[in-house]
């Protein structure tokens, strides 16, 4: 009996009124969990009914308390005829079973109901007493912490960063059940829900599993999807990045302070855990029955485009032969892995030191029922298939390991469009083993890979290219070689050296696609995706070079298939890397070149194209210093690559090499016009409208180029669904009409934004679905973050300077994101090599004394760290009372603690106010420190109704359904204790209305990580020491 | 290409002041895109009309879904669905509570009845208020009204703790119940047990504002007084006269309950009616008055009348149906003489002022405090309501 779950029903509030006739309602709660079910009494007559229950305590196997999740239900208590449901509240009681996090969930929760939304509003206390459980084989995975950050979480070091971890669990869908022609369309939502929530348990459990046998502690980067399967079952799988974390020692003083006796008891399970004989039913990350597979199914595997630079290019100098030691280093690191793959998107300081380019996989499947739900070995294989594809793209590319993973899918009836995408890159083995690699090597690398540009250097053999690709020195050491263009899935790194601002740059291409069936479906499917990859990949080319940038980051492409047409959507931040070669422009080649009127037309939109670079470079401040040739090792005779833009039916054959001496400018894009379609694809180039002033926006965590947020943030999902009204489309206004509906979708968020100016939409994540013939829908969701632009124009003044100070500048601008932006500097300084790295840049020509001084600055902020919170300690011990234990007390002495305390309890205090808790898509809050992370919020509902027109019709409906749903996350995670979400994320958000019947159904799924933040204007007054040069004394302050 | 489905739902919910106040003004979603479009936000902002469609639809969405919350503001602040910082709750409300003082005019001396919700398109016609917005105006009205008519303590307190409305507008909704407060006293009565109310129970709901038709007939005569002059009448009668009327709680460690003051007024005839004092009274006013009003010719002339006048119109406070000519008798019968015998203000407030102390001296007078309590109201009164 590992566990002991107790819960307290308190009161409700605003109820629906039940009984018409008194206009009142008797309540009453049942609680379930498992199989057990308490009822509280009647409280009869009331809206506002006090129960003040006693604890209901139910004693479970730890294995159930990860799967199960409290189901709370308010019902209508009726004499005569059976009770009325009211609504219900799910609780996943996860966040209590690690240490660390939440000790207690007490708060109002929104009372839903799937058919009327909140119905008022029930306060709940639960709590959970875990033992101590040593000899056993443990099928739980209590302890293992859970983030959806795909960066190491604030407060925590990573000891070892382990890999990937992968599950999916299989069921019949409820809606899809015979069973479900009889029953109440809620009592099938309520199914559904359940069984979800169940399942999610269950794979999270699982992974937690793995975790513990590759002996981490925590899975950062977890995303958890739905796959709809429909007739075929409910797929739920998983992927993530296992790591070991510590929590970093100080921060431990800014908790609350949270003296429950349970805390101490849950330490154990978890200390305990990796030791014991953890058996696991999966061993592997995959199931080996593959065999029978292809001839059941139908499998299309797409050839795969590798997404870096084009062009083509000689080779330099050596690559060196330390590159082959690291590679080999790295190799045995990751060999014992299946997939040495990560979920993560941003990196520990010198953990990446080579990004190769995105690799990709899609497959096209056909699905079948899912016979025996207890071996998902089909699903399994599948995602094997194309994991194995991933793998071996990225060998290709001379890196040994995928970063910034993510897997996602598409489905239309019973077709299935699998995807994979990351960056292959070269990691430092140094985090991926226990320490082992530490030493010799280290010094090493820093030398060879400067920061800021290293991660820019070629993984690959010059001599022996993966793909024709242009390569030339860097622009920043001029030592390695890099390629001109570079595209990843990742975060920018925050040493990276950017000139300017970044932007968001999307692709958006639509494809008709004959109606079939089963296998001509997916055959007709699979053969128009390479063209969709090549047309996106162009596409984006030709947009980035549009706007004078040179490098992608956060690069996601969504291929969306439906009934009639396929859908492709990538979206990416473009920005120019310093390292990286000035991008050459775009050039437009007539074919009928005799035609006068022609060439006038031609010059025409040649002048428009080269005004809009021209004007784009302004507008995002890039003006990278012209080099003087001789700096630059060995001019290399820059061949100019042509490629056309369309109506190339084999993408990479008719590349010609030829020298233009009219354009200046390395390496021309050229485009050549020959029909009218090419015509439109350039104009549409051109109709992309950048933002309005005040507004910038980009898809990744942090823009780059804007260094000083202020606090205000405005978390949004913005949903649109459009009818395609043509009656004979063709590509070509399909496209328009998909390229209008995602522009006027960015026209109305500025617009709606515009009294935050100026400010950033960042996280711009568009998320497109094809609900039925001719409907297309897209939903955003993304955050903006208000910043000062009198700070920003100062800091920008630099790159204005002098371009001999290119680096210094750059450095500069740069150097503001460790301190500034992840937010908590110290989560920089367990990695010491971060000292060895600064200082090895700073022996660099032309780094400038600024920089040098943060870097000693780094190093000794950990002493003072240190001896600060060993002052804390010592005065912790002479305040500490009876029986508190060292550790609360020295919370307690903590004036930090105190001062957070007394911030929530000004919201709690005062009974009527609601505590205000954000939400951001974003890993961090500006002008914010996370103190506490409290576990993983993962959800998911279901809102149907059969009275779509009183209910404000779809708009009313779904408007009313994603504000409820951003209630129940708000309430969560206020019931936890804390007053932010980070790393929010809307996964699914699945709409289908059938307004002839009045009728309307709507599922959303949405993750993120619950936290406790305090705002760095109240650390201020605290003594801290801030990460400003201070001599390591000043920590003498604090006994004072 | 239309867009059959498109919300934008923030997590801090934003809220459009230009939008709500066109919404509140009871416009159409076109109505509003086509006064927006007339405000220069295209040019500003640089957008097109499809935005600002699509914009104030979201809008007029989320002001429809806060309409149910803005009934009971309290709930807007306990509520989980919207989060809204208290500022802007705040704003939300005052502007949902907010009146047109033409429309208040109008429908002072009305019923909140549904009869009187059919005649709102006369109202806002007149008024020039939009008639959705007349509507909504109309039950708040009758929503605070509801709210507070049963409640004990003082009316502007109450109304400022269930609607969270600033003080200053609390005020003017109490001013606005208060002309219901006869109705109110009537419970009262009835409460006490008392045997013979002055008016039927089954009225009292009807009888709202300074309500009922002789108010009607009167209304070119009182023309002249604005909203806000019936409003500040109101506040001091309740300020002088209710405090044991509304809050009988606080009220009755004094035994001064509002059965006994008005059936008290009445001993205040006993001024006019006795002929010696009402001699005495214009002697020691008309003496401590000479030389120090330029009307003091008028003055010793119709003293009588308008005494006689002052203290009727508080006699005649017990039954319904000379309630209803409180106003018009201090207009016919004070205001109106004075204006034409010209006197200014001043004088008026120096006359009302000596006519109230003078009592103080007068033999045989036992109720000074009861007298100075009802005239410090009717002073008020007569002063805010004495202009052209």
């Amino acid at each position: 009996m590992p566990g002991k779950l107790k819960v307290k029903i308190v009161a409700g509030r605003h109820l629906p009124v039940m009984d018409r006739a008194s206009d009142l309602t008797d309540a009453f709660v049942e609680v379930k969990f498992g199989n057990t079910t308490f009822k509280t009494d009647v409280y009869p007559k009331s809206l506002n009914p006090q129960w003040n229950s006693e604890w209901f305590k139910f004693e479970v196997d730890d294995e159930e308390l990860q799967d199960e999740p409290l189901q709370i239900t308010v019902l209508d208590h009726d004499t005569y005829s059976a009770n009325d449901a009211i609504g219900k509240v799910y609780i996943d009681i996860d966040p209590l079973l690690y240490s660390e996090a939440a000790t207690v969930i007490s708060g109002w929760f929104p009372i839903y109901d799937t058919i009327h939304g909140i119905r008022g509003e029930i306060n709940v206390v639960v709590k959970v007493d875990l033992f101590n459980d040593l000899n056993r084989f443990r099928q739980s995975s209590c302890g293992v912490k859970f983030f959806c950050t795909t960066s190491i979480p604030k407060c925590y070091r990573a000891v070892v960063i382990h890999g990937f971890v992968e599950e999916l669990v299989v069921n019949e869908d409820p809606e899809y059940q015979w069973i479900d022609r009889i029953r109440t369309p809620r009592a099938s939502n309520e199914a559904r829900q359940r069984l979800i929530s169940l399942m999610s348990g269950e794979l999270q459990r699982k992974i937690g599993l793995k975790v513990l046998e590759m002996r981490g502690n925590a899975v950062v980067g977890y995303l958890q999807c739905f796959d709809l399967e429909g007739e075929s079952g409910l797929v739920v799988r998983a992927i993530g990045t296992a790591c070991t974390l510590d929590k970093l020692s100080n921060t431990s003083a800014f908790l609350p302070a949270c003296n429950s006796p349970s805390k101490e008891m849950k330490e154990s399970p978890l200390v305990h855990a990796p030791s014991h004989g953890c058996r696991s039913t999966h061993n592997s990350p995959i199931h080996t029955a593959t065999g029978s597979r292809l001839t059941q199914n139908f499998s299309v595997s797409v050839p795969t485009l590798i997404y870096t630079g084009m062009g083509s290019g000689s080779a330099g100098k050596e690559g060196g032969p330390f590159k082959t030691l690291l590679r080999q280093q790295t190799q045995s690191a990751l060999e014992q892995r299946e997939f040495p793959f990560f979920t993560l998107t941003t990196f520990p300081p010198g953990f990446l030191l080579h990004v190769g380019g995105v690799v990709s996989a899609r497959s096209v499947k056909l699905l079948d029922r899912i016979h025996n739900p207890d071996e998902p070995e089909t699903r399994d294989a599948w995602w094997a298939e194309i994991r194995q594809e991933i793998k071996s793209h990225a060998k290709a590319l001379g890196c040994h390991a995928v970063v910034g993973y993510s897997e996602s899918t598409s489905i239309c009836e019973e077709v299935c469009i699998l995807s994979a995408s990351g960056t292959a890159a070269v990691l430092n083995p140094r985090f991926l083993q226990d320490g082992t690699m530490e030493g010799c090597l280290e010094q090493r690398i820093e030398e060879a890979s400067p920061p800021g540009c290293g991660f820019c250097h070629i993984p690959y053999d010059e001599l022996n290219m993966p793909f024709p690709a242009h390569l030339t020195y860097c622009y920043n050491c001029r030592k390695q070689k890099v390629p001109d263009v570079l595209f990843t899935t990742i975060d920018l790194p925050v040493e990276a050296i950017v000139v300017g601002k970044g932007c968001l740059i999307q692709a958006r291409l639509c494809r008709l696609k004959k109606k079939a069936q089963a296998e001509a479906n997916a055959t007709s499917i699979s053969n128009l995706l390479p063209f969709m990859e090549y047309e996106v990949h162009t596409q984006l080319m030709n947009k980035l070079k549009l706007r004078g940038m040179n490098a992608l980051f956060g690069l996601r492409i969504q291929i969306t298939v439906g009934e009639n047409m396929l859908m492709g959507l990538a979206s990416a931040t473009g920005v120019y890397l310093a390292a990286l070669p000035t991008p050459g422009g775009i050039q437009i080649a007539g074919k009928t070149p005799n035609d006068g009127t022609y060439e006038q037309h031609i010059s025409h939109m040649q002048k428009k194209i080269n005004d809009t670079i021209a004007k784009n470079k302004e507008l995002y401040e890039i003006n990278p210093p012209e080099l003087p040739e001789e700096i630059i090792g060995s001019p290399i005779p820059e061949p100019r690559q042509r490629s056309r833009l369309l109506r190339s039916q084999s993408e990479s054959s008719d590349e010609v090499t030829e020298l233009d001496l009219s354009h200046g400018k390395k390496d021309a894009f050229v485009l050549e016009i020959d029909d009218t379609d090419a015509m439109e694809d350039v104009h549409s180039l051109l109709t992309d409208v950048p933002p309005p002033s005040g507004f910038y926006s980009c898809n990744t965590e942090i823009m780059p180029g804007i260094n000083n947020w202020t606090p205000e943030i405005q978390m949004f999902t913005a949903v649109r669904v459009s009818r395609l009204s043509n009656i004979n489309p063709t590509n070509q206004t399909l496209n328009k009409n998909f390229n209008d509906l995602c522009e006027n979708l960015l026209k109305s968020l500025y617009f709606k934004l515009r009294s935050m100016v100026p400010c950033c939409l960042c996280h711009v994540n568009f998320t497109v679905a094809l609900p039925e013939d001719e409907l297309v829908q897209i939903a955003v969701t993304a955050v903006a973050i208000t910043y000062d632009k009198n700070q920003a124009l100062q800091a920008n003044k630099a790159p204005t300077e002098k371009s001999q100070q290119r680096a210094s500048t750059d450095n500069e601008e740069q150097l503001q994101f460790p301190l500034e932006l992840s937010s908590d500097p110290l989560s920089s300084q367990p990695f010491s090599p971060a000292k060895e790295a600064l200082e090895g840049a700073s022996s660099h020509t032309g780094i400038p004394a600024a920089q040098r001084a943060t870097s000693v600055d780094y190093s000794s902020f950990a002493d003072r760290c240190n001896s600060w919170i060993e002052l804390i300690k010592l005065k912790a011990q002479t305040i500490r009372r009876g029986s508190i234990k060292t550790t609360t007390s020295l919370e307690k002495a903590s004036p930090l603690a105190e001062g957070y305390l007394r911030h929530r309890s000004v919201p709690s205090g005062t009974n009527s106010t609601v505590s205000v808790v954000k939400m951001t898509p974003l890993s961090f809050l500006p002008g914010a420190k996370i103190t506490k992370y409290l576990g993983i919020i993962n959800m998911f509902f279901i809102r149907e109704t059969t009275s779509l027109r009183e209910e404000g019709g779809v708009s009313g409906f779904l408007h009313a359904f994603i504000a409820e749903v951003f209630a129940m996350v708000r309430a969560h995670v206020a019931a936890l204790g804390g007053n932010a979400v980070v790393s929010y994320i809307m996964k699914q958000c699945v709409f289908m209305e059938n307004p002839n019947k009045n009728q309307a159904q709507c599922l959303i799924n949405v993750s993120g990580d619950a936290v406790i933040f305090v705002r760095e204007s109240e650390l201020e007054a605290l003594p801290v020491p801030a990460p400003t040069a201070q001599p390591a004394g000043s920590a003498g302050d604090v006994t004072t | 290409m239309s867009s059959d489905l498109d919300v934008f739902v923030g997590n801090t919910t934003l809220i459009d002041e230009e939008v709500y106040r066109l919404w509140l003004d009871g416009h159409s979603v076109a109505e509003a895109v086509a006064r927006r479009l007339r405000g220069g936000v295209l040019e500003r902002e640089g957008t097109s009309v499809a935005v600002l469609q699509s914009d104030t639809r979201d809008h007029y969405r989320t002001f429809q879904m806060l309409e149910r919350l803005l009934h009971a503001p309290p709930r807007l602040l306990q509520q989980l669905l919207f989060q809204i910082p208290p500022e802007r709750q705040a704003l939300l409300v005052q502007r949902y509570y907010a009146f047109d003082e033409a429309l208040a005019r109008e429908l002072l001396g009305k019923k909140l009845s549904k009869g009187t919700k059919k005649e709102l398109d006369e109202v806002s016609a007149r008024t020039g208020v939009g008639i959705r917005s007349c509507r909504r105006q109309f039950d708040n009205f009758k929503r605070v009204f509801k709210a507070v008519e049963e409640l004990r303590g003082p009316l502007a307190e109450n109304i400022q703790q269930l609607f969270l409305l600033p003080p200053a507008l609390a005020r003017d909704y109490a001013a606005i119940v208060f002309s219901g407060i006869w109705g109110l006293w009537e419970r009262f009565w009835g409460f006490l047990g008392c045997p013979d109310p002055p008016f039927s129970s089954r009225d009292y709901a009807a009888i709202v504002f300074f309500a009922n038709s002789r108010f009607e007939t009167g209304k070119r005569r009182l023309q002249f007084l604005s909203f806000g002059d019936f409003a500040a009448c109101a506040q001091s009668m309740m300020a002088h006269w209710s405090q044991g009327a509304l809050a009988p709680e606080a009220a009755d460690p004094d035994g001064d309950l509002p059965k006994s003051f008005l059936q008290d007024l009445k001993e205040l005839k006993v001024l006019v009616s006795d002929k010696d004092l009402l001699d005495q009274h214009k002697s020691l006013v008309c003496s401590a008055l000479r030389g120090k009003i330029s009307v003091y010719n008028e003055l010793e002339a119709n003293f009588k009348a308008l005494s006689r006048a002052l203290v009727n119109v508080g006699g005649k406070l017990t039954h319904a149906r000379d309630v209803r000519d409180f106003f018009v008798d201090l207009v016919e019968k004070v205001i109106e003489p004075c204006r034409s015998d010209k006197w200014s203000p001043g004088d008026l407030r120096l006359f009302l002022t000596h006519y109230t102390a003078a009592p103080r001296n007068l033999p045989g007078f036992r109720h000074q405090a009861l007298w100075e309590r009802y005239m410090a109201a009717i002073s008020a009164c007569l002063l805010r309501m004495y202009h052209d």
